[in-house]
């Protein structure tokens, strides 16, 4: 198994969201994906995969006011299966 | 068949509800100064983070019970509902005027304007121009996105050549339509001004740099050195034809290649847009040479 460290996370307001994905090119970690379901407007919205680190990016650029940002006061450690079987860096 | 290796699915986590674990918060939903998160624009619209951004310098500065807005006619009057701070409703492209009344009457004020670029350049461009020359010292700021967005994304002055608008389908044409103005060129050199910028909300650090430049035209207007603008590009989607994801990038390329984002004039130091472009493409051209 690998780890993935998360120095932060968001709380997402999924039902304001208009699915803009302005946030996803934002995210300077690249941890915010587009889900496949659609929230109760008919729109798609963020979702957290691990490894956030808390910059408030998706905050600055979200147009309908949707992230709340916290930095963790010690950083936490994410299972995130076999990474490593991909020739990646293990850890 | 790619020959990429494919992923592990990621698994993701619960953004709900705020976490369980010790942890500091760096940012809310909504600035303070808005009263609630629900507004009716558009989706991927740029207005709300230039709004945003406004109301926490104006809240950072501690004057948020000191502040007189007011605002034009365009789509972020839908927020005038929701700001948190003194308001007044101005008729199209007249907010400098009644701006220039509420800072003679109440002198010790922060007055703002909000307008777009419908409402400042085609509806009252005497009325800033001669707010700005007479030197009065409020605060302009104009939300740029070129197009009339409220009324339904038509060509306005600042619109740039071959830019698509429900009234330039085939795109600008200077000779038929005209060349575009840049306002912020119009007022950084006039007597009055003493500072004039052109930020941007196209991505998170643009929004940072258009923070410092709306902090620095307050703290003008508290000093009383004379009349501060500051106009933001702003992304409009729905109005120029391009999927949500691709606003800020058509923002930075297009409107952005004409309106050059930077200061214009900070007390006695002016630069032209002209001068902006021609040093963002020397520092462009600096970055693809190799180095040595």
């Amino acid at each position: 198994m690998s780890t993935v460290e998360a120095r932060g996370t968001i709380t997402i307001a999924v039902e304001r969201c208009k699915g803009c994905e302005l946030c996803i090119p934002a995210c300077p970690p690249r941890v915010l994906r587009m889900s496949a379901d659609h929230n109760e407007t008919g729109y798609a919205y963020p979702e957290l995969l691990p490894g956030c680190t808390g910059c408030g990016a998706c905050l600055l650029v979200c147009p309908d006011f949707c992230f709340e940002v916290y930095q963790y006061e010690t950083p936490i450690l994410h299972e995130v299966g076999a990474i490593g079987d991909l020739g990646g860096p293990e850890s | 068949m790619s020959d990429r290796p494919v992923l592990p699915e990621l698994p993701t986590l619960p953004t709900d509800a705020p976490p369980s674990e010790p942890a500091r918060q760096l940012g809310h939903f909504r600035p303070r100064l808005l009263l609630h998160e629900d507004h009716d624009l558009c989706p991927g619209c740029g207005e709300p983070l230039a709004i945003r951004t406004l109301l926490e310098v104006i809240d950072e500065m501690g004057e948020a019970e000191n502040t007189i807005g007011v605002v034009g006619i365009g789509c972020y009057t839908a927020f005038t509902s929701t700001m948190d701070v003194d308001l007044v409703q101005a008729l199209h492209g007249r907010a400098p005027s009644v701006a220039t009344g509420a800072k003679r009457m109440r002198p010790e004020t922060i007055v703002f304007t909000l307008q777009g670029d419908g409402d400042m350049v085609n509806e009252g461009l005497q009325e800033v121009l001669h707010t700005a020359a007479r030197g009065e010292s409020v605060t302009c700021v104009m939300l740029n996105n070129g197009v009339f967005g409220e009324t339904g994304g038509h060509m306005t002055a600042t619109t740039v050549l071959g830019q698509r608008t429900k009234n330039s389908l085939e795109g600008r044409d200077a000779g038929y339509h005209g060349y575009p103005i840049l306002i912020a060129d119009l007022l950084a050199p006039l007597g009055g001004t003493a500072y004039a910028a052109r930020g941007s909300v196209h991505d998170a650090p643009a929004v940072g740099r258009t923070k410092n430049m709306l902090r620095r035209a307050l703290e003008t207007q508290r000093r009383g050195d004379g009349f501060s603008f500051v106009e933001i590009l702003t992304m409009c989607p729905t109005g120029w034809f391009v999927p949500t994801a691709e606003g800020p990038g058509y923002l930075n390329s297009v409107l952005g290649a004409v309106h050059a984002t930077g200061e214009l004039r900070n007390a006695e130091r002016l630069v032209t847009t002209a001068e902006l472009l021609q040093a963002a493409k020397d520092d462009a051209g600096r970055r693809e040479e190799p180095l040595s």
